[in-house]
């Protein structure tokens, strides 16, 4: 319904699509002024133009979105949605979720994804770190201290979403992340110097050896403020609260820098990226070694990080523990967990207390010296 | 004289104000030339909790970059931002673009 007091609209207040309605926002990326039916049509469009630019789909395709309940997993999930029916992707949609078992953090984001589960009738499914490794990250931060959380969950979580999608048969998991997160890994990558991380952070598809199931990021072109307005209006029910052990506030990042650049000049963050896809970086040079194995003469291929590269097909790398491909014998998450079981056994002799949950124990046992 | 206006933090931004999401609240100011900048000073002085987290809301006296600022649910920066004048019954709504992900 109209609303029926409208104050006196001036012709600069207008949407400069439709030029009929109020705008109510201003795009980032080229500052134009748009009302809310415009706004959608336009959010949406741009993200169906991403995907079939980049042939991200193919009919029949399974499909998972990796969900948290954040703002931008659930954006990406109604975006899909409708994009799916619009358009006939013919995709069969599901989403995934990760349980790294945070009291208090991630047992209410998990609730948001069942609701989304029902409103946007997909089916859903739950890895949960406890079930995959034994560990729940809230035993991990009792063991390790908490200022290492992020290192262990980022490495198991990478596991857990491709077992997850294994179980479910697909191969591929799109991400809800923007485009200011890849503007700040681009930042954070030259900021470091990382090469090889600098050429994959804007890859909208990623394939790697290392894994058996792609990734993409239909939201690359997307920014952060318009995903956040876009879920604002169209009511679209997201969890917001931060996890226990998010590292302290935001100061001092590269997301920080971003914020400060963004809000001077805003398509800054497009132009990051734009640098970032076409930085011509240097062949990387690989080192030869020649070994001699029976008098008959093998050249080795050493990797940037010094490792040995075994055989020309990683693919068939395996972790010895887990079976998870690794191109290392044993993967990153089994180094993490041996690790860790050995702080286990210590812990339970030196406390009798049962670790649940609470992050407090941590306190406690970062105390004692392992 | 006084201004009648209801304040929201969305987002996760309620961490700021007691996890208290919506405020409704009567601001001592004279209708008509009260400004959003006079509505932030007041805001970090009458509803922020903890003095230590006013920085999570303010950066260089203003809206903190990463807080999307709606006016009756239109983005400020259509509305003048800082220099927007209050009016009875209007609707600020502050919401953290860079909680959660
Ligand atoms: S903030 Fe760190 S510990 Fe918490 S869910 Fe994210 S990666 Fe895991
Ligand atoms: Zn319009
Ligand atoms: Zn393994």
């Amino acid at each position: 319904m109209p609303e029926i007091i409208q104050k006196k609209l001036k012709v600069s207040a207008l949407c400069e699509l439709c030029h009929a309605r109020k705008a109510v926002m201003k795009r980032p990326k080229n500052l134009m002024k748009l009302c809310k039916e415009c706004f959608y049509n336009v959010f949406e469009t741009e993200i169906h133009n991403t995907i079939v630019s980049n042939n991200l789909f193919s009919p029949g395709d399974k499909i998972a979105i990796g969900a948290s309940g954040g703002k931008d997993s659930t954006v990406l999930a109604s975006v899909l949605k409708t994009l799916n029916e619009r358009y006939n992707y013919g995709l069969h949609l599901v989403l995934l979720s990760i349980d790294e078992g945070i009291v208090g953090y991630r047992d209410d984001s998990l609730a948001t994804v069942k609701r989304n589960q029902k409103q946007y009738n997909m089916p859903l499914e739950i890895v949960s770190y406890k079930d995959l490794y034994n560990w729940s990250m809230d035993e991990i931060v009792s063991c390790a201290g908490i200022r290492s959380s992020c290192t262990y969950c980022g490495v198991l979580r990478r596991q857990a979403l491709d077992r997850g999608a294994e179980k479910l048969g697909i191969n591929h998991v799109v991400t809800g992340h923007n485009a200011d997160d890849v503007a700040e890994t681009v930042l954070m990558n030259i900021l470091r110097g990382d090469i090889n991380r600098l050429e994959s952070s804007t890859r909208i598809l990623t394939d790697s050896d290392n894994s058996p199931v792609k990734r993409s990021k239909p939201f690359k072109y997307t920014y952060q403020k318009e995903i956040v307005l876009y879920a604002h209006y169209k009511k679209l029910d997201y969890f917001s609260t931060e996890c226990t052990y998010a590292p302290e506030a935001f100061r001092g990042t590269a997301r920080e820098l971003l914020k400060g650049l963004e809000s001077i000049r805003p398509s800054c963050i497009m132009d990051i990226i734009y640098s970032g896809e076409h930085l011509s970086l240097a062949p990387k040079k690989k080192k030869q070694t020649v070994a001699y194995k029976n008098k008959k003469r093998i050249e080795q291929e050493i990797n940037q990080d010094g490792s040995v590269k075994l055989d020309t097909k990683p693919k068939t790398n395996k972790c010895e523990k887990c079976g998870y491909l690794s191109s290392n014998k044993i993967c990153k998450a089994c180094v993490l967990l041996q690790g860790l079981e050995l702080n286990r056994a210590k812990v339970s002799l030196d406390s009798n207390s049962a670790i649940d949950g609470a992050a407090k124990l941590s306190k406690t046992l970062e105390g004692l010296s392992f | 004289m006084a201004i009648k206006i209801k304040i929201e933090f969305l987002g996760g931004l309620d961490i700021i104000s007691n996890s208290i999401r919506e405020h409704k609240v009567t601001v001592p100011f004279e209708e008509g030339e009260a400004t959003m900048k006079d509505l932030i000073n007041w805001i970090t002085k009458n509803i922020i909790s903890d003095p230590k987290d006013i920085p999570v809301f303010i950066e260089n006296e203003t809206v903190r970059p990463g807080i999307l600022v709606l006016i009756n649910d239109t983005d400020w920066e259509l509305e003048g931002m800082e220099d927007y004048v209050i009016e009875q019954g209007d609707v600020f709504t502050f919401t953290s673009t860079l909680h959660g992900g």
